[in-house]
């Protein structure tokens, strides 16, 4: 378990140099590649530019004819707006609190995994399987069969442990966005769990082992060497759960419908576009979702581009 | 505890004691962690009435009602034409990404262009772009060419969707690859085709096949495109659990086990790429 790759790009110099500077080898060289490029650019590249022109028209679906020019209007509205400036909030709050909740648990549990001890393959696929449920599956799961009110498995053991007079409450209605986040953070650890496992596994054991022999405690390698090492491990974490967490639909779609506050953004777009028709806004929203995920991106590509050269200059 | 004696006979008997106490927590968090899971398992099993008792009624009678009722035996929509519609989805889509991203990743890491790493970069940035914004332009675009409701508009997004993660898996995967090996036919007169075919895939196959079944899992979860761009007839499995969000009633053991079968592809897919999940999950960063 490494960090992305290796000697072969130490490799790369050599190899370039060895391919004469003539045209048509470079066109060869590059035509396996292009399939790919046009195909994202056309498929992945067009709509956002699209999305942006659209963002500065004053456009409802259901009047077609009445389409124009908006300038900023629909920014000013998205931003102004109560209830979509909220789901800018909700959507910071539901990802910041599922990302760093379970990074948290995650590292709990790679610490605790990578140790020895007998079935230790057997805990570790009980703790991927949550991962592996199809998203909407997992959050019908938790709405219908744990969160339910009258026959939900959470209501039912404190009902079995608490007697007649246990509490029995509303999950969903009377803590929404936990419940929502809740779903998410089961679903998220072991994501979290497999890149700090990864982190904790490429640690130099015999670093770990000089320290031990100098009279380190558990406590003082953890601290001292296992951090710093995980630190970039951490940050990989951090960003690429923020960027599939910003993302999240499925969760919030089943659990509560974006009702009770819990509508983020991906959900309010959904919502503005394909039930109120407002195409204009809807763009807006997203131009703005795009804006907040580059900046997020920025600071990933960064840490992948580190991981990366670190690699390279091995 | 003979394993432990085994594997650290240096340990004192404290450090023992606690290196048994900590296994035993760690089955507990994974069997906690699990537990929703094998719950809805046993509910799937349980008749409705069973299903939807306060507090649960865990050793009820085993029944397969809840299947049936899922698969339309007894009555009701079938699941059949969703679960196709998922599996072409997935399936194709995931075959069309191999086959752009294996020869982009060979143009990336056997004999890597001028300015690779930011070829490379490009195909990463567009998987953080949120897939939302786009969704707009898509549908519209989807509705004036009369593409909706049609499976192949789903195959094509998801084609774009994993092309990323398959491009940055496969180069790490293809660069292990000796360039020696490639040379040599080269030298021998194959042309690309060939050398991709005979001499690439053998040796990267095992990271082609993790690719293919992370490609495969992330088709066949996807719901926000399914639900916009499809109705009846191209509806995938995803979709046809939206129809479980609001029912009312007795239908948990039908719920559980619609889920459970829609997640069955899932599971075997992610515990079959259970080492290289990893490395697909973090775009290739981690290995």
């Amino acid at each position: 378990m490494t960090l992305m790759t290796e000697a072969r790009v130490a490799a790369v110099p050599g190899r370039a140099a060895a391919q004469r500077p003539n045209r048509m080898r470079a066109w060869a060289t590059r035509a396996p590649l292009l399939p790919a490029l046009i195909f994202m650019i056309v498929v992945t590249q067009l709509p956002f530019v699209a999305t942006l022109v659209i963002s500065f028209l004053d456009w409802n679906a259901l009047y077609p004819d009445e389409r124009r020019f908006a300038g900023f209007a629909n920014y000013v509205e998205v931003l102004s707006d109560p209830a979509l400036r909220k789901s800018v909030w909700t959507t910071i709050l539901l990802t910041v609190t599922v990302v760093l909740v379970s990074l948290l648990l995650g590292l709990v549990l790679a610490l605790l995994l990578d140790r020895r001890f007998r079935g230790r393959a057997a805990v570790r696929t009980m703790l991927i399987a949550p991962f592996l449920l199809v998203p909407i599956a997992a959050a019908l799961m938790w709405k219908h069969l744990l969160f339910n009110p009258e026959y939900g498995l959470f209501n039912g053991i404190l009902h079995a442990i608490g007697g007649e007079g246990a509490i029995q409450p509303d999950w969903i209605s009377e803590m929404p966005l936990m419940a929502v986040e809740a779903s998410l953070i089961w679903q998220w650890t072991p994501f979290m769990m497999l890149i700090l496992l990864a982190g904790l596994q490429s640690r130099d054991p015999q670093l770990i082992e000089a320290a031990r022999m100098d009279g380190a405690s558990d406590w003082q390698v953890f601290v001292h060497i296992t951090l710093p090492h995980l630190r970039r491990y951490i940050e990989l974490g951090l960003l690429l759960g923020s960027i599939y967490i910003v993302q999240n639909f499925d969760a919030v779609f089943t659990l509560t419908s974006g009702g009770l506050g819990t509508a983020n953004l991906p959900y309010t777009i959904y919502q503005t576009f394909y039930q109120a028709h407002e195409n204009g806004l809807a763009s807006a929203a997203g131009v703005i979702v795009v804006i907040g995920s580059i900046v997020l991106a920025t600071f990933a590509l960064r840490v992948v581009s580190s991981l990366f050269r670190e690699e390279v200059s091995r | 505890m003979a394993s432990v004696a085994t594997t650290a006979p240096r340990r004192s008997r404290p450090g023992r004691l606690r290196g048994a106490v900590l296994g035993v927590v760690t089955w507990l968090v994974g069997l906690v962690f699990v537990l929703p899971i094998l719950w809805m398992a046993l509910t799937s099993f349980h008749s409705e009435a069973d299903a939807a008792t306060n507090p649960p009624s865990v050793a009820a009678a085993l029944t397969l009602e809840g299947y049936r009722e899922f698969f339309g035996l007894t009555g009701g929509a079938a699941p059949w034409p969703a679960l196709l519609n998922s599996l072409t989805a997935s399936l194709v889509s995931t075959l069309l990404t191999l086959l752009l991203a294996l020869p982009a990743a060979y143009a990336l890491s056997i004999r890597p262009v001028k300015k690779w790493t930011d070829v490379l970069f490009f195909f990463l940035s567009t998987k953080m772009l949120p897939l939302v914004a786009a969704l707009l332009p898509i549908y519209l675009f989807a509705k004036n060419a009369g593409l909706l409701d049609n499976v192949w508009t789903l195959v094509v997004l998801y084609t774009a969707m994993n092309l990323p993660i398959a491009v940055w898996m496969m180069q790490s995967f293809l660069s292990e690859v000796p360039v020696a090996i490639i040379e040599a036919a080269q030298l021998d007169g194959a042309r690309l085709p060939t050398v991709l075919g005979r001499v690439i895939a053998p040796i990267a196959l095992p990271g082609i096949a993790a690719t293919a079944l992370i490609c495969f899992i992330f088709s066949w979860n996807e719901l926000m495109f399914a639900r916009v761009l499809t109705g009846v007839v191209a509806e995938t499995a995803p979709v046809f659990l939206t129809t479980f969000i609001t029912s009312q009633g007795l239908f948990l053991a039908k719920v559980c086990a619609a889920s459970l079968v829609i997640s069955l592809p899932v599971l075997a897919a992610g515990f079959a790429a259970q080492d290289k999940l990893v490395q697909g999950l973090s775009l290739g960063a981690v290995k």
